[in-house]
């Protein structure tokens, strides 16, 4: 589908080309990131809207940032949850945005679904930042983008996606980004967090972690929500810890070079332990600040010239 | 003297079987005669058309009272009779709720003068809350015939069969006639916080999903509460192949229990969720190629016994929002006749009892609808034309509401007139009043 990408809803939308010039494109701006003043002028005198129904301070903040040092202008409309119930459609809302003249609008929300179908409504470039259990695709690319930096080529690599998968956008997404990509993704967790039906998933299941551990390239954590014991899906969190975490024993066994990741927010002791949280293969910071120039080679292909990427390339430089 | 109408050129089937034959009928409301090169006052052509005893729907939303914006009593009145129903059984989720006698007046009341005979159901419990029983032996001296607290499932196993046992015991309040208790087989438990159906499409797209144990567990154990009490369970909207397996088993065993099935449970798969668009978000949800394989079948070798459409108005406004803010429902009256002489692969004999007299029978409306069309019979009656084809559209409908999946859909069968009580209430697919 290369070429013409006009929102980006899910890594589905996404072919092994489209990734491969994202990357690159984010190689460019993380380059604009090192600099005294990292902002350029290429989105100068386009509006971005932040619609964020679902709380959110990482990833607003990183978009944020992102629009910043494209030069940009944001606006942002906020919306509690309980608005929802409000009144005001969905539809209502996005025509209001809409009607200000954005160029592009970035959203999250705790329903499925939701950035498809804003984009039904409105002629802006649509961005997913988040949409319920179903995808978080920036996510996924800043994911792939950390990975390749560290080991290079992902073909082949063996990558674990570790706990919370059933409510889970970013392992829904990445599911998809890191089998683009090559890798050999397996998913780890007991029945009680994983989907129904993994049916057409390019995935391996296993609920036994120590199986996996030691063939590693990357051992991908995800956010145990707290909330979830609530449901009883998990007896407690300490046997949580201690079938599926990444126990410092466990964390012994991985291969030297494999790289330990976590989309944030971690809750140490939980799905990761503390001493393992800051190892030095531990990504997890450097995750965030590739999230920046992630977004940025995101924003930049919906919102800015559409100049192919080498001649991008020498202008951003 | 009264004016009649003939209805000419038309092939007349009803229970008895096929015939080609002109039906005259008076504007009293009854048929006059049947037979052949017969007139009257005035005439309705009915050539290549099927004149068939009118379709009665034991499941539609008609909204009113409470939520008048989506639909009322007239307008759904009005759609009902342009898909070829005579009768329609309405949903007792109103708000307020058809609870008590004053609701279910104002309900009777709100019908008298509709293009389709409007039949309150009423709930089984208060507010349909599942606690406490309505006052059943005042609805049905009022002529409630079926109890159902539809939206949800009586959760409760002992409050169901204290309904059951309490329902069994007021046939004497109907000329002998058995109350039905009807029921959307639900178990809460298992389906909370889910929007469709939970399989590869619900896993895939991220949206909770509800299993079809969920509602298979319901009808396993309402099964057994037939059979426990000896009242007759009328399954709503069956969706699931499990469901449709047990009944087939429970009617062998010849328990007393009939089922339904919704026009989409047997057109759409859950595959039509995938864009988010919430026209297709129903209670129960749209299931599998295997479910919608299983309910076909169903309604082909007899284990269920009657179409309905499970007809539920929604407000533009209410479905432009995310699929799992959206309420559920989706539109079905005037729809109903051509998908099922689309999709199922049945005798037009077979296909009219499963809209017409076998659900009339589960209402207790076989006195007034879906009967034999013979001398002095009531005159409710679908004159339908079974090879035309049509496409759908939401905006050409009588409803308040424009929520059909089926937007754009090329269908095959089209009703062309109905007749209430010797008023040809729809003339050529338009209502007259």
């Amino acid at each position: 589908m290369s070429g013409a990408i006009r929102h980006l809803l899910s890594m589905a939308d996404l072919d092994r080309d489209d990734i491969d010039r994202l990357l690159n494109l984010t190689e460019s701006f993380a380059e604009v990131s090192e600099r005294q003043i990292p902002k350029v002028p290429a989105l100068r005198g386009k509006t971005i809207a932040w619609l964020f129904y679902e709380d959110s301070t990482r990833t607003r903040l990183s978009f944020e940032t992102a629009a910043k040092r494209l030069s940009a202008d944001t606006m942002n409309f906020s919306v509690g949850s309980s608005s929802v119930n409000k009144g005001e459609s969905l539809r209502d809302t996005v025509e209001t945005i809409a009607a200000m003249g954005v160029d592009g609008i970035v959203v999250r929300h705790r329903g499925a679904g939701a950035p498809h179908r804003i984009t039904n409504w409105t002629d802006a470039c649509v961005v997913n930042a988040g949409d319920g259990w179903h995808q978080h695709p920036t996510q996924s690319l800043l994911d792939i983008y950390t990975a390749t930096r560290h080991l290079g080529s992902l073909e082949g690599r063996r990558v674990a996606i570790v706990g919370d998968i059933k409510h889970s956008r970013v392992a829904r997404s990445n599911a998809i980004g890191f089998a683009r990509m090559g890798a050999d993704v397996t998913f780890v967790a007991p029945r009680t967090l994983l989907p129904a039906s993994l049916e057409g998933w390019p995935v391996k299941v296993t609920h036994d972690l120590d199986e996996v551990i030691e063939d590693l390239d990357i051992c991908y954590l995800l956010r145990m929500q707290r909330e979830r014991q609530d449901d009883a899906v998990v007896p407690t969190l300490r046997e949580f810890h201690e079938e599926y975490g990444l126990t410092t024993a466990r964390a012994d066994r991985l291969s030297p070079g494999s790289l330990i990741m976590h989309p944030g927010p971690m809750n140490r002791g939980v799905e990761i332990s503390g001493e393992v949280a800051d190892r030095p293969n531990a990504v997890i910071t450097e995750q965030v600040t590739n999230g920046i120039a992630v977004r940025m080679a995101v924003l930049y292909l919906l919102l800015g010239s559409g100049l192919d990427l080498v001649e991008e390339r020498t202008q951003v430089a | 003297m009264t004016a009649t109408l003939a209805i000419k050129g038309g092939t007349v089937i009803d229970q008895s079987g096929s015939r080609r034959a002109d039906v005259v009928v008076s504007a009293d409301g009854t048929i006059l005669a049947v037979g052949v090169g017969l007139d009257g006052d005035r005439s309705l052509d009915a050539t290549d058309c099927v004149v068939a005893p009118g379709f009665v729907d034991l499941h539609v939303h008609l909204r009113q009272p409470g939520k008048e914006e989506a639909e009322t009593i007239e307008t759904g009145a009005r759609g009902a009779a342009r898909g070829g129903f005579t009768s329609v059984l309405a949903m007792p989720n109103t708000t307020p709720a058809m609870d008590c006698a004053a609701v279910v007046r104002e309900v009777i009341d709100l019908a008298k003068d509709t293009i389709c005979d409007v039949r309150p159901s009423a709930a089984i419990t208060v507010g349909r809350e599942g606690e406490r029983l309505t006052p059943m032996a005042e609805l049905v001296r009022l002529g409630v015939r079926v109890f159902t607290d539809d939206g949800t499932g009586i959760q409760d196993d002992k409050l169901m069969r204290t309904a059951l046992d309490y329902a069994g015991s007021l046939a004497h309040l109907c000329g002998g006639r058995a109350i039905v208790l009807a029921q959307h087989c639900e178990v809460s438990a298992l389906s909370e916080g889910g929007f469709m159906h939970e399989g590869e499409w619900s896993s895939r797209l991220g949206i909770p999903g509800q299993p079809a144990e969920a509602e298979e567990l319901m009808v396993m154990r309402d099964i057994a509460l037939a059979r426990l009490t000896g009242t007759r369970v009328h399954f709503q909207h069956l969706s699931t192949a499990g469901s449709v397996g047990m009944v087939r088993v429970a009617k062998a065993a010849g328990l007393p229990v009939t089922a339904e099935a919704a026009t989409h449970h047997f057109c759409l798969t859950d595959a039509c969720c995938a864009d988010y668009d919430p026209v297709f978000k129903v209670h129960p949800p749209l299931r599998t190629d295997v479910d919608v394989a299983a309910v076909r079948q169903g309604l082909i070798d007899g284990t269920i016994d009657a179409i309905a459409t499970d007809h539920a108005p929604h407000t533009p406004q209410d479905k432009e929002r995310t699929f799992a803010d959206a309420p559920p429902g989706m539109l079905g009256l005037e729809t109903a006749f051509a998908l099922a002489n689309t999709h199922l692969d049945l005798p037009i004999e077979d296909l009219l009892a499963l809209l017409s007299w076998r659900p009339a029978a589960i209402a207790g409306l076989e006195s007034d609808h879906g009967g034999p069309i013979v001398e002095g019979a009531p005159a409710n009656l679908a004159v339908v034309d079974p090879a035309t084809t049509w496409t759908v559209s939401g905006a050409a409908m009588a409803s308040r509401s424009t929520n059909t999946p089926y937007e754009g859909m090329t269908v095959r069968g089209r009703v062309r007139h109905t007749i209430l009580r010797g008023d040809p209430v729809v003339i050529d697919g338009e209502a007259q009043r």
